[in-house]
């Protein structure tokens, strides 16, 4: 697809580097701690989550979702495989108890003491929020001295035999826009891509971050690398 | 002039050019069967070597141990709890047993993932339970991990005894008292009559329904994905959604087919080395065994306890979560949801109730020979997994897809895919996997036509088709339409084939509760489970009504 609005109004490391796809809001996956028993200076990095500091505290969602399995492809692409595989493996040695199958019951389980740390997305947050302004959790940006925060996006594109291309591209166009990025990111408490629109005032208010600069095409391609690798770590 | 032909054995074998319409169409029936099949298998032509040999090392052997763990437990624990149940409310008396005789079916209309979701809120760490035990007894305080082994092996006992309990009391039923009779003067007490001759004579019900569970839990995934618990069905879906490997989720599919058709085989000769005769066909009935007072007591708490957690409690929990979260959830969307699900289950239904019409009107004009085989194959679909159906009939559609595609090209010069985004490969897919339940249902209505109304009929001066329309198909009415009930509720409760294969805008309520589970809100995912679990009531009060008149 070659269409200017769309490489203008997304940075280039949130779409595909042959244009076939455009990611549309961010999602982004960092560290959520108990306010009760965790400081904030106590934490760093998905690196460090993997220390002895955190054994039987950590809590993690199933390596069947694919936001973890993004997040270890984001890790392969910083640290190599190597290096990766003994972070995941620190991390399953960590384990509070068994990978959850959702982010919202991981949160949970942080919240009635069966660990203290535990990585998510941050709209979960958002959500648990909203139904109890007093939550004893917190979100930590992780890796802000080295590589940044894990992102995904939701995005689009058109399929090969669609119908009707044009009107499709000028969807995403819309999309892109400050109009619809707006209406489209705020829905779900995501962060818009489009770098002139602001996230909405209770995403703001979580703070500001740098994310990882790595093109979610490449998290994509290291996907079935980081499947591969958690299989082997034992992470389930 | 008998009206039903019997080929001789080499006669089946061997003549095969001259095949009846009736014939054409079963063994074309079974094509939908033996083309996914071929097709899985066919996908070790072309593997894709590196996932494969990943699979191989370091899934394969927990997934084989976690399936055959699985399996036993909940085959062991499904076939106690059935057959003690059984035998209580079918020949015992004690106060309460007519109305847990058939109280005691209403589980079926949970579907497994409900109860698992249920039953993880309420025992999970963060769950009301442990949360009041913490209360009690300290922060530190823990029970067993319930996301476990043993908890699916609980949710599923649960879900699946009613099964085994409904064939083993039937099983019981028809035995009669003589046996029993004959046991005791030969000497054997109540109890060694039990377990020499009642139990034993009961076996091919009790085996028959050990076996349906036995399927049912090899080809559950909704409720082992929210245990994060894994076996083939959750690997097969990874396979093909976390490694984008159609082929390794084939080949995967492949060990998940050849252990049914091992659990098919021990079946078969587990029941091979009996025989059973029954010297009379009109039995006395026995007379209900009263239990001494104290076990009538353990007997109807007993039977209140399974009924409360695998029924009364998850609805009552249900209902709590729905009322709770009704106002702020409910929405015209899941109208919508229902009206899919709804549409998807009629369609289904009354293709598959058409095509087991086929294969019991073959049935009954082709009694023996090579045709039984073709019926034997049509049916199999009911021990391959929605998984694996799912993968298996994908492929050869996608790949005839892509043939109109380039085909279209060629002679049109512009194309649309014509097959992948419509509803076909899911019907195709449920067709398969639930004509047998289908097929059951119509073919015992058929045999209530005997060959003498058939010979009446021709007596009369009528023919063929006319025969059929006036005489066979308003016997067969009670059959087709207690046929058309059950598949009805199990497409609707259907989960991977849907989850898997559905185009855009085919969510069903399945797939929301697939969804919602998924994100861990079991408070929303409430109300789609009502509407399902409404709907499998339908089949239970239809059977109930059926077995009181």
């Amino acid at each position: 697809m070659d269409s200017k609005v769309l490489t203008e109004n997304i940075p280039a490391q949130l779409r595909d580097p042959e244009n076939r796809w455009f990611g549309l809001s961010k999602r982004a996956r960092t560290i959520v701690y108990s306010t009760d028993r965790v400081k904030a200076e106590e934490l760093s990095s998905y690196q460090d989550l993997a220390s002895a500091k955190w054994e039987g505290r950590l809590l993690l969602r199933t390596s069947k979702k694919v936001y973890n399995q993004s997040l270890v492809a984001m890790l392969i692409g910083e640290h190599g495989a190597t290096k990766t595989k003994s972070i995941v493996q620190g991390w399953v040695k960590n384990l509070a108890a068994q990978p959850f199958s959702s982010d919202t019951k991981l949160m949970e389980g942080i919240l009635a003491g069966q660990g203290d740390v535990g990585v998510v997305n941050t709209y979960y947050y958002g959500r648990l929020l909203k139904k109890n302004p007093d939550l004893k959790l917190a979100l930590f940006w992780a890796d802000q001295d080295s590589d940044g925060v894990h992102v995904n996006v939701s995005g689009g594109g058109v399929t090969t035999h669609a119908n009707n291309p044009q009107a499709a591209q000028r969807l995403l166009e819309w999309l892109s826009s400050a109009e619809a990025q707006n209406l489209f990111a705020d829905t779900n408490m995501e962060y818009p891509v489009n770098p002139k629109v602001k996230p909405a005032t209770e995403v703001a208010a979580w703070g500001t971050f740098k994310a990882s600069s790595m093109n979610i095409a490449k998290a994509g391609e290291l996907q079935g690398e980081a499947i591969m690798l958690m299989d082997r770590a034992e992470y389930r | 002039m008998s009206s039903i032909h019997v080929p001789t054995r080499t006669q089946g074998l061997f003549r095969l050019p001259r095949m009846s319409g009736w014939q054409i169409s079963t063994s074309l029936i079974c094509l939908l069967v033996l083309v996914p099949l071929t097709t899985l298998f066919l996908s070790f032509l072309h593997p894709e070597k590196e996932i494969w040999e990943h699979i191989l090392q370091t899934m394969m052997s927990r997934l084989l141990i976690n399936s055959v763990l699985m399996v036993t437990g909940v085959a062991l624990c499904t076939g106690i709890l059935g057959v003690s149940l059984a035998w209580l409310t079918g020949v015992c008396e004690f106060p309460g047993r007519r109305f847990f005789s058939w109280a005691l079916l209403l589980p079926m209309a949970m579907p497994t993932y409900v109860l698992a979701f249920v039953w993880m809120g309420l025992l999970d760490f963060p769950g009301p339970l442990q949360s009041a035990l913490r209360q009690l007894f300290g922060t530190e305080f823990r029970l067993p991990e319930f996301r476990s082994l043993a908890g699916v092996i609980q949710t599923m006992t649960l879900a699946l005894y009613p099964y085994v309990y409904l064939l083993a009391k039937n099983g019981f039923a028809t035995q009669g008292a003589r046996a029993m009779e004959a046991a005791k003067t030969l000497g054997c007490s109540q109890t060694q009559a039990l377990f020499r001759v009642a139990l034993p004579m009961a076996w091919p019900w009790i085996a028959g329904g050990v076996l349906l569970v036995v399927m049912e839990s090899l080809a559950d995934f909704g409720a082992v994905s929210i245990f994060n618990f894994d076996t083939f069905t959750t690997a097969i879906y990874k396979a093909w959604f976390g490694f984008f490997s159609l082929s390794a989720a084939a080949q995967l599919s492949t060990v998940l087919i050849l252990l049914v058709f091992l659990i098919m085989e021990l079946d078969k000769r587990s029941r091979k080395k009996r025989r059973f005769y029954q010297a009379e066909r009109q039995q006395t009935k026995a007379p209900r065994i009263k239990l001494p007072m104290h076990l009538q007591c353990v007997a109807s708490t007993c039977c209140t306890l399974i009924l409360l957690l695998a029924f009364g409690l998850p609805l009552s929990q249900l209902l709590y979560w729905a009322v709770q979260i009704f106002e702020q959830e409910f929405g015209s969307r899941y109208l919508y949801l229902l009206v899919h699900s709804a549409s998807l289950a009629a369609i289904a239904a009354v293709i598959i109730v058409f095509l087991a019409f086929v294969l019991a009107y073959t049935s009954r004009r082709h009694p023996v020979g090579i045709t039984q085989w073709f019926i034997h194959i049509a049916t199999l679909g009911y021990g391959l997994p929605g998984t694996v159906l799912a993968v298996g009939i994908y492929i050869p559609m996608a790949g005839l897809d892509n043939l109109l595609i380039s085909l279209q090209d060629k002679v049109l010069g512009s194309s649309t895919s014509l097959l992948q985004g419509t509803v076909l490969v899911m019907l195709l897919a449920y067709t398969v996997r639930f004509l047998a339940a289908g097929f059951k249902a119509v073919d015992s209505g058929m045999h209530r036509v005997t060959p003498s109304i058939d010979e009446a009929a021709r007596l009369m001066g009528m023919r063929g088709p006319k025969i059929l329309m006036k005489i066979h198909l308003p016997i067969i009415k009670g059959g087709a339409l207690t046929a058309l009930t059950m598949v009805f509720v199990d497409v609707m409760k259907e989960m991977p084939i849907t989850l898997m294969t559905r185009p855009f805008g085919w969510d069903t309520l399945a797939v929301k509760i697939f969804e919602l589970t998924s994100e861990g809100e079991w408070e929303r995912a409430a109300i789609p489970a009502l509407f399902l679990v409404v709907t499998g009531l339908l089949p239970i009060i239809f059977f109930m009504r059926k077995s009181e008149s």
